[in-house]
């Protein structure tokens, strides 16, 4: 007869599987967990010689700014808004369309080439990202010398705050199109060819087989990663915004995540600064976890579900 | 997946497109590639649609290449030709590694490469140790503590403390302008080990009890069983790190403060998005031209990523990826 073992006698027994664990749950604990009581911050007159601790506190005086119209903080706001929905409507639907077009490749070489090729950027840093669209279409760059000495249309995309929005948006593209790609490509190659076989049978076409099984096949990934776009709208692309505001100005260039960085840790505003990086991660879960909602209530899967699914 | 049954076969293609060997009979065991050819053949694009498909994906293509190749070229060329063209070569004349042997004689580039190659091979071999370690400890079921220890995993993966009290609390630590801020902070990533913690529980059971009888310990199960099991996630993870550690750039704006120790990517930055003027002193000879010191640089950046990338491409296929993409 098999005797429940105590708590105590399974700790015993797992103490070495433990141990194996225990340096990542202390990482866990120190860099994702300590951080959010850092966050108190946000509720105090912060000074560096005093400590945390010792910092006075000053109830919610750090979060007025979010209400009182601050200029830098409005202009930040609404640039990072109308820059994440120019991107969720330009650059979202690239890599369903390139993923469509690279699968109705007939040859399966041309299309582990294309693949090979248009995957490569996502894996260089923002740093090279940046570099390479100066040195090719900067007033000084490969494509405007080549314009002028050919008496061509010159392209002065770069410098011009005006034209920021579209400049950061290319980059997104010329970046991430390709390995954005890769998921729907993946539910594609999933789909079950009794589908595509019956739709042939009864005489459609490839724009029947598009329309009737394809799209369908990836709707729920479509809508899966329209969800995670619309949880982060308050975060764009940080490192390749950081990278390009000199040129461009703060006026056209500065979003929230460059605010908190240039307000706190630059300008030496601390308070006031944890108290606007807080309320953007507060204001992104909530819109992950409404978004998600949502999802549900139009009958797909979210995020939660399947990932239950998958277990 | 079912067998294919005969009633929603197809017929052989017959428009040229009929392969070598034994005619397509459709017998169960027709791989997908085949039918997938067959489904093709039997609804071939217009010519127009090919002729239009084919255009778009080699401009797609280009817009890639191109600025690679300019690159690669404009850091090869000489002095003459570089005047010539104003500037930047898609294709050099007289190669020469004038640029690599003047960023290479000791100054800040090399310094810097050195330092990016420590940070990436310390980095990642910790990183995938430290999740490998953990993700085992979670995926062996009825271990003491394993559940809430995996929803504090999960729930980070719901918010993000914020930049600021992450670098109050570097400061605390006083890790500021050390090697550890770039590695540290980023070591575990909650995603990571669930994904490794995934494919650890796909080892079947019965193998690590009969280890155990055998009296292996946990780490020997780990080390001789798992692993070797799960090998291909293992190494998507490590080279995923590795490439995040070589890229990493803000966490060195943040936390490191003297020049001697900036990792490449700040030394990009410096030199050729903001285009700081590049001192060499190459004694009795030509220093190189700007831009070609400048693309040097830049080539120097993308030499790791192209050497690991044949080696994470051979994993895309397998899927394993989509789960290992870091957010």
């Amino acid at each position: 007869m098999l005797r429940p073992i105590s708590r105590w006698d399974r700790f015993k027994r797992d103490r070495f599987l433990l141990l194996l664990g225990l340096p990542g749950i202390i990482l866990v604990l120190l860099f994702q967990y300590v951080p959010l009581l850092g966050n108190v911050i946000a509720f105090k007159d912060y000074q560096p010689y005093l400590g945390i601790m010792e910092s006075p506190w000053v109830g919610l005086e750090n979060f007025a700014i979010l209400f009182n119209g601050d200029p830098a903080f409005v202009n930040a706001l609404s640039n990072t808004l109308i820059i994440s929905f120019v991107q969720i409507a330009f650059v979202f639907p690239i890599p369903i369309a390139l993923a469509l077009l690279m699968n109705s490749l007939l040859s399966e070489r041309i299309k582990r080439t294309v693949q090979s090729i248009l995957y490569l950027p996502h894996f260089m840093s923002w740093v090279i990202v940046v570099a390479l669209f100066q040195h090719m279409l900067g007033n000084a760059g490969l494509y405007n010398t080549w314009a002028r000495q050919h008496d061509f249309f010159q392209m002065n995309i770069i410098g011009d705050p005006d034209l920021f929005i579209a400049l950061i948006t290319s980059q997104v593209i010329w970046k991430d199109a390709g390995w954005g790609t890769i998921i729907f490509l993946a539910a594609i190659s999933r789909v079950d060819l009794e589908l595509f076989e019956s739709v042939a049978v009864d005489g459609g076409g490839r724009m029947r087989q598009l329309w009737h099984v394809t799209l369908p096949a990836i709707r729920p990934v479509i809508i899966l990663l329209l969800i995670l776009k619309l949880g982060d709208v308050l975060t764009v692309g940080f490192e390749q915004i950081f990278l390009q505001q000199g040129p461009a100005g703060l006026q056209a260039s500065e979003v929230l995540d460059t605010y908190v960085y240039n307000r706190g840790i630059v300008g030496g505003n601390w308070g006031t600064s944890a108290a606007v990086g807080l309320v953007k991660g507060l204001v992104g879960t909530i819109l992950v976890l409404g978004a998600n909602k949502v999802a549900h209530l139009f009958g797909e899967r979210g995020i939660y579900s399947s990932a239950k699914d998958s277990r | 997946m079912a067998g294919i049954r005969p009633d929603t076969a197809l017929k052989p293609p017959t428009n040229g497109r009929r392969r070598k060997g034994p005619p397509a009979k459709l017998l169960p065991g027709v791989s997908r590639q085949q039918r997938l050819q067959a489904i093709n053949g039997a609804t071939p694009p217009s010519l127009a649609l090919r002729g239009v498909k084919g255009i778009v994906l080699f401009l797609c293509c280009a817009v890639v290449i191109i600025p690679f190749l300019a690159v690669i070229s404009t850091s090869l060329a000489d002095q003459a030709q570089i005047n010539q063209a104003g500037g930047y070569v898609l294709w050099p004349d007289n190669p020469s590694f004038h640029a690599y042997e003047a960023i290479f004689r000791g100054g800040v580039v090399t310094r810097a490469t050195l330092v990016s190659i420590g940070i990436t091979v310390v980095g990642s071999g910790l990183s995938v140790t430290v999740v490998a370690l953990l993700a085992y400890s979670l995926s062996r079921p009825g271990t003491w503590g394993s559940k809430p220890i995996l929803l504090l995993v999960l729930f980070t993966m719901l918010f993000n403390a914020g930049m600021i009290p992450n670098y109050l609390l570097i400061r605390q630590l006083g890790l500021i302008d050390s090697y550890w801020a770039l590695i540290l902070p980023t070591l575990t990533s909650a995603f990571q080990i669930i994904i490794m913690r995934a494919f650890f529980l796909e080892t079947p059971q019965e193998i690590i009890d009969a280890a155990r009888i055998d009296g292996a310990s946990e780490l020997r199960i780990l080390l001789s069983i798992v692993l070797p099991l799960s090998k291909a996630v293992v190494a998507v993870i490590a080279l995923f790190n590795a490439v995040t550690y070589w890229n990493a750039f803000f966490n060195a704006v943040l936390y490191i403060n003297s020049t001697e120790k900036w990792p490449l990517q700040l030394v990009l930055r410096t030199y050729v998005v903001d285009n700081t003027a590049i001192g060499v002193d190459l004694p009795g000879d030509v220093v190189p031209p700007q831009q070609t010191l400048q693309m040097a640089i830049l080539v120097v950046s993308l030499i790791p990523i192209c050497l690991v990338y044949p080696l994470l491409q051979k994993h895309f296929a397998k899927g394993v990826v989509i789960g290992a993409v870091k957010g």
